[in-house]
C-alpha cells in the first residue's frame, strides 16, 4: 500500500512569521497521522495546503494521487475537511447544511437528501436535524462539521483539531466517532495540541514546532521517549519512606526517583490505573499512610520539554497541560 | 459547457442558502426595507417643500436619486455576507469542495439582486404614497427598475472584491460608508448637477450614478417639461452610459474578485 498523502519540503511564510520549514509528510493509505503541536505550529497551515486551500511558498505535495498545486480540482474531490472552528451555516438546519453540501459534492438532490438524514442519524443529530444550528451545543457542531466532511464517504479526510474547546464528553464522543470511521478504512490526517488525543486516535504521530518536524512515531516510541506513565505517591510520615519505595520498586519499569524532603516517589509506570490500583492496594497491605497519590501521563508539554528543551508555547487561552488529576479518591477500591 | 451548467448549479446552490438567511433572520430584511422608507420620507417631507424645481415637482425628481442611492448601497450586502463567511470558515469548507470556484461568488451576487428587488418594491410604494408617478409608460417603469437592478448588480462586485480584501465585517460598512456616500451625493442625485461648482460639476456629470439617474427619471418620465437638455455626452445617453459602466465594472471586478476567492482563508 503506498502513501496516500505526501508533501515535500513544504515552505509557507506570513511575512516574517515562518508557518512551515520545509515540512515533508507520508502517510500510508489506510492509516491515521496525527500531526501533534502547539498553537502556532503550523499544523493548520500544513492541512489547508494540503486540502488546496493554501499554495505554499515551495515544496510540493501529493493527495489520493493528484498533485495538491497542479491538480486542485481532482485533490477536492476526495477529501473532506473538518476544521477545527465548525465551518457551519448557522442559519441553516443541520439538514439543510448536510444537503447542501452533497449538492455541491454533485450527489444530485436526492442522493445528498438521503446521505444528509444518513449522516445526521450516524451523528445522533436526527432530532436537532431540523433545528438552525446556532441552536446547537459546541459539541453537535463538531459532529455536524465531522457529518460534512463525510458526505461525499471521502477516501481521505483532514481534521484540524476536531476536539479543541470541547467538554471531556463530547470530546470522548468524538473520538469514539472517528474511530469508527478509520475502522472504515478512511485515510485519516489528524492535527491535535493533546498527546492524549493523538494516543488514542493515531498510528503514527508526528510532533511539529515552528513549522518543522521535530519528532516522529508510533506513540508508544513517543511516550517511551518521553518517559511514558508514571505514579507518584507523598507518603504521611518520612519513616515509610523505605518501605513505600521498596512496594514501588515491584511496580516501576525502571528507576524510581525520590524526594526526600517531599516524601515523594515517582515510579515510571505501564498499564495506567489497574497498575495504581493494585500498587495502592500493596502500599495498603504494608501499612503505608499516604498523603496524596497521582497517575501522571506525558503531556504535549513533556514532548516539548524533552525534545526542544522548552515548554509547548501556546498562544491560545487554553492550555496544554492535561496530567490526571489525584486518583485518591478511587483508592482501596 | 458542462462546466458552464455545474457552476450555475452550484450558485444556484448557494444563493438558496443565502435565501433561506432572509427567511430565518428577519431583522436584517425588516432594515433593509425600513431604511428606503425612512429616506423616501424624508426626502420627500424635509427637503421636498424647500427646493424647488422649475415647473415640476421635486419630490418626483428625487425619487429616482433616492433609488440610485440605495441600491448602490445595499451593494453593501454582497461584501458583509463574503467577509461574514470567510470569518465563519464557510469559505474554507466551500474552497475544500470540488463545487465551481466562481459559483460561491456568482451565488452571492445574484441572490443579493433579490434583497435590492424588495427594496425597489418598498421604495416604489412609499413613493406611491407620498406622490410620485411613473409618468411614462408601464414599460418603461420596467426597464427603469431593470436598469437600476443591473447597475446594482455589477456595482456589487466591486462590493464582492472589498468583502474578500478586508480583515472583518465591521470594516466593510465604514469603507463602503466613505466610498459611496461622496459617489452618490457628489451627481445629480438630488440637486441637479448644472447648480454645482465646476470642478464638482464635471465629476457629476461623468459619474455613472448620475447617468443611472437620469436614465431612470427620463425611463419614469419625471423629468419636468422645459428642464434645459444636459450638456455632457453621460446624461445625454444616459441608458448606454450606464450599461458600459455596469459592463466595464463586471469585467474588471469580477475577475479580481475571482482572483482573490482563490487565495481567501481565515485568517488565524
Amino acid at each position: 500500500m503506498g502513501n496516500v498523502i505526501e508533501a515535500f519540503g513544504l515552505v509557507k511564510h506570513y511575512g516574517d512569521v515562518v508557518a512551515l520549514d520545509g515540512l515533508d509528510l507520508a502517510v500510508p493509505e489506510g492509516s491515521v497521522f496525527g500531526l501533534l503541536g502547539p498553537n502556532g505550529a503550523g499544523k493548520t497551515t500544513a492541512v489547508s495546503i494540503l486540502a488546496t486551500l493554501l499554495i505554499p511558498d515551495s515544496g510540493s505535495a501529493r493527495v489520493a494521487g493528484a498533485d495538491v498545486l497542479e491538480e486542485p480540482a481532482r485533490v477536492r474531490e476526495r477529501i473532506g475537511l473538518s476544521g477545527q472552528y465548525a465551518a457551519l451555516d448557522e442559519h441553516l438546519t443541520g439538514f439543510e447544511n448536510l444537503d447542501m453540501i452533497g449538492r455541491l459534492y454533485r450527489l444530485g438532490r436526492s442522493r445528498s437528501r438521503v446521505r444528509a438524514r444518513e449522516l445526521l442519524e450516524v451523528f445522533d443529530l436526527s432530532e436537532a436535524g431540523n433545528r438552525p444550528v446556532k441552536t446547537y451545543s459546541g459539541g453537535m457542531r463538531r459532529r455536524l462539521d465531522l457529518a460534512g466532511a463525510l458526505v461525499a464517504s471521502p477516501p481521505v479526510l483532514f481534521l484540524d483539531e476536531p476536539t479543541t474547546g470541547l467538554d471531556p464528553r463530547s470530546r470522548l464522543d468524538l473520538w469514539g466517532v472517528i474511530r469508527e470511521l478509520v475502522a472504515r478504512g478512511s485515510t485519516l490526517l489528524l492535527t491535535t495540541q493533546y498527546l492524549e488525543e493523538a494516543d488514542h486516535l493515531a498510528d503514527r504521530i508526528m510532533v511539529i514546532d515552528q513549522g518543522r518536524d521535530i519528532a516522529q512515531g508510533t506513540p508508544d516510541e513517543l511516550k517511551t521517549l518521553v518517559g511514558g506513565e508514571r505514579i507518584e505517591v507523598t507518603v504521611v510520615s518520612s519513616s515509610d519512606l523505605p518501605r513505600a519505595q521498596e512496594v514501588m520498586q515491584r511496580f516501576a519499569v525502571g528507576e524510581l526517583a525520590s524526594e526526600v524532603r517531599n516524601r515523594k516517589i515517582t515510579a515510571p509506570i505501564s498499564g495506567g490505573a489497574a497498575v495504581l490500583t493494585r500498587a495502592l492496594r500493596a502500599l495498603d497491605a504494608e501499612g503505608v499512610d499516604l498523603h496524596d497519590v497521582g497517575l501522571r501521563r506525558p503531556t504535549l508539554n513533556d514532548v516539548f520539554l524533552t525534545l526542544t528543551g522548552h515548554a509547548a508555547e501556546s498562544n491560545g487561552t487554553r492550555g496544554t497541560s492535561e496530567d490526571q488529576p489525584s486518583l485518591a479518591g478511587r483508592a482501596g477500591s | 459547457m458542462m462546466a458552464v451548467v455545474h457552476m450555475f448549479a452550484d450558485a444556484a446552490v448557494i444563493a438558496k442558502r443565502n435565501m433561506i438567511k432572509i427567511k430565518r433572520v428577519p431583522e436584517v430584511l425588516v432594515f433593509v426595507l425600513l431604511s428606503p422608507i425612512m429616506f423616501v420620507l424624508l426626502f420627500a417631507y424635509v427637503f421636498g417643500g424647500s427646493i424647488n424645481i422649475p415647473g415640476g415637482s421635486y419630490r418626483e425628481f428625487l425619487i429616482a436619486g433616492i433609488f440610485a442611492q440605495t441600491v448602490v448601497f445595499g451593494s453593501t450586502f454582497t461584501g458583509v455576507g463574503i467577509a461574514d463567511d470567510i470569518q465563519k470558515g464557510i469559505i474554507d469548507r466551500f474552497r475544500s469542495l470540488p463545487m465551481s470556484q466562481a459559483a460561491v461568488l456568482i451565488g452571492r451576487t445574484a441572490s443579493d439582486v433579490v434583497y435590492n428587488v424588495l427594496t425597489l418594491l418598498i421604495m416604489g410604494l412609499t413613493g406611491l404614497v407620498v406622490g410620485w408617478r411613473i409618468n411614462s409608460s408601464l414599460w418603461e417603469g420596467l426597464v427603469g427598475f431593470g436598469l437600476l437592478l443591473a447597475f446594482a448588480y455589477a456595482f456589487s462586485w466591486t462590493m464582492a472584491l472589498v468583502g474578500l480584501l478586508v480583515p472583518s465585517v465591521e470594516v466593510i460598512n465604514n469603507a463602503s460608508f466613505m466610498v459611496i456616500f461622496p459617489v452618490t451625493f457628489i451627481a445629480n442625485t438630488f440637486v441637479p448637477a448644472e447648480n454645482l461648482p465646476s470642478v464638482l460639476r464635471t465629476f457629476a456629470e461623468w459619474n455613472p450614478i448620475s447617468a443611472l439617474t437620469q436614465a431612470v427619471r427620463e425611463l419614469f418620465g419625471n423629468i419636468p417639461p422645459g428642464t434645459p437638455e444636459p450638456t455632457a455626452w453621460p446624461l445625454q445617453n444616459p441608458v448606454v452610459y450606464t450599461l458600459i459602466w455596469a459592463a466595464l465594472i463586471i469585467a474588471v471586478f469580477a475577475p479580481l474578485a475571482s482572483l482573490r476567492y482563490q487565495k481567501a482563508v481565515k485568517q488565524g
